[in-house]
């Protein structure tokens, strides 16, 4: 009796349209992209900022616009994307354990839901939005 | 196979992943504004200066800036491998390199300010 | 009870004749209240003894009878024939070699498992005399769920990762480390850290979270793993921060 094992090949560049929950996987992982591009204009606005005020005005002028808009929208919106695939997970890296019972996750998740709406807030109305 | 290093990018993932959960959308909202043309205050150059001179407000944007790129490198590292690029090695050396320097340079420019 | 035709395509693959697998189309009468494995059993008797595949318990304890159902890693005994509509697709576990039919080759599991050391490593040691070892509930709590774990498979079948880095131990393999690590009757973390606090151990995990959604005893391997990241986290830290602890 010969062994003849068959293996299947997965493909190394294709492999997460094999299933929904891998494209959900990947959405998550390319919030990366949008938060390190959202990084890097913090980090100019800080370098324009120390070359003083004139350089600074034709920074906010030179994001001003219609293109920029759409990529600060779509930066928004992955940021919220990690936000809430971030937090929705929380309870399974830190479970609470109280007696013999464990905190229900859906409690340690509300918790984070709540401070980031209370830090939002915080920063609109520092900044002088609300 | 000895004990793995990662803990340390992981580190600075996860605390970058929390902050930028926390923070990001926010942030990048007062940018969306700004790109509306209806800038908030806070990004006016009187305001902003202000804050990045108190060392207070220093530390806050330079914890934002180099967590953030922390995060965003470790998870580009994992993701570049998930489409299929498996020089792992020269990717982690490329993207930690620059959330390095990233680092540096908001240090340098928060410094001047 | 009703019966109805139940339409399968199942992978067949004879090592002996076959270059690769095909699908061989079934109909088969079956009863409403029946499972997959049920199906299988009937074609087996009646249609085609040469069907070969896994199984033993017919309850989800046994862990054998896991296999691809619609492109969804499921215990065979499990999935009712009622949740399904048209053609059923039935396939071995994917991730794994195939030996004949739906049966796989569970060798690198197994293997894996055996290297995590998944049983009580007392710190000291303890004569007979001293009595049993006492554990309060809550600290039977603190790993229970993660000790329901079957050797099932799916999560490795559901894992991209181990698919593309065959050396990943895996979600149950560290799974079940865990559990032991945090029997408050077990001493043998350090010896498991060795094998799992490395880069082909946890650090290969994504977070991708497919383990947990297929688990059919609700271990939630994902939390176990990222809990190992965690307390490993915390291990690099103490090991390379603090003056004297270097292992």
């Amino acid at each position: 009796m010969s062994r003849r094992p068959f293996v299947r090949l997965v493909s190394g560049t294709r492999w997460y349209f094999g299933h929904p929950r891998y494209l959900r996987y990947m959405s998550r992982e390319v919030t990366c992209i949008f938060i390190g591009a959202f990084a890097l204009l913090l980090l100019r606005a800080v370098e324009r900022l120390s070359a003083g005020q004139a350089a600074y005005a034709s920074f906010l002028a030179a994001i001003a616009g219609p293109w920029s808009a759409l990529g600060l929208s779509l930066v928004v919106i992955f940021a919220l994307h990690n936000a809430v695939s971030w937090f929705n997970v929380t309870p399974k890296a830190l479970p609470v354990q109280i007696g013999e019972g464990f905190l229900p996750g859906g409690f340690i998740v509300a918790a984070h839901y709540a401070a980031w709406i209370l830090v939002s807030l915080a920063v609109l109305l520092f900044a002088g939005v609300l | 196979m000895a004990k793995s290093n990662k803990p340390v990018v992981w580190s600075l993932f996860a605390a970058g992943g929390t902050l930028a959960a926390l923070l990001a959308p926010v942030l990048a909202l007062l940018f969306l504004l700004a790109a509306l043309g209806r800038a908030p205050e806070l990004l006016g150059y009187a305001r902003l200066h202000a804050f990045a001179a108190n060392p207070l407000g220093k530390l806050f944007l330079l914890t934002v800036i180099a967590l953030f790129l922390w995060h965003a490198a470790h998870r580009l590292r994992v993701a570049l491998h998930d489409f299929g690029l498996r020089r792992d090695r020269l990717v982690a050396v490329v993207v930690y390199l620059a959330a390095g320097t990233g680092t540096a340079l908001s240090l340098l420019y928060l410094a001047r300010i | 009870m009703n019966e109805r035709m139940v339409q399968l395509e199942v992978l067949r693959y004879d090592p002996q004749v076959d270059d690769e697998p095909h699908f061989q189309h079934y109909e088969v009468p079956c009863k409403e209240e029946w499972v997959v494995l049920d199906a299988l059993n009937a074609i087996k008797e009646s249609i085609d003894p040469t069907l070969n595949y896994r199984w033993s318990c017919h309850m989800a304890v046994c862990g054998s009878c896991g296999m691809m159902i619609n492109g969804e890693p499921r215990l065979s005994c499990h999935a009712f024939l009622r949740g399904f509509a048209g053609v059923i697709r039935v396939e071995p576990l994917a991730h794994f070699p195939i030996e004949r039919d739906l049966v796989t080759v569970a060798d690198d599991f197994i293997d894996k498992l055996k290297r995590v050391k998944p049983y009580l490593i007392p710190g000291e040691p303890r004569p007979i005399g001293a009595g049993e070892y006492l554990q309060t509930p809550a600290q039977l709590m603190k790993y229970r769920h993660f000790s329901m774990c079957i050797n099932c498979m799916l999560c490795y079948a559901a894992c991209p990762q181990y698919a593309l880095q065959p050396l990943f131990l895996g979600p149950a393999a560290i799974t079940l480390a865990h559990r032991y690590n945090l029997d408050s009757r077990d001493g043998g973390r350090e010896q498991r850290q060795q094998v799992i606090a490395t880069d082909e151990g946890v650090w290969e995990c994504s977070f991708v979270g497919a383990c947990s959604e297929v688990c059919p005893k609700a271990v939630d391997p994902a939390a176990a793993l990222q809990q190992v990241k965690v307390a490993s986290t915390l291990d690099w830290f103490r090991e390379h921060l603090l003056p004297g602890s270097a292992t």
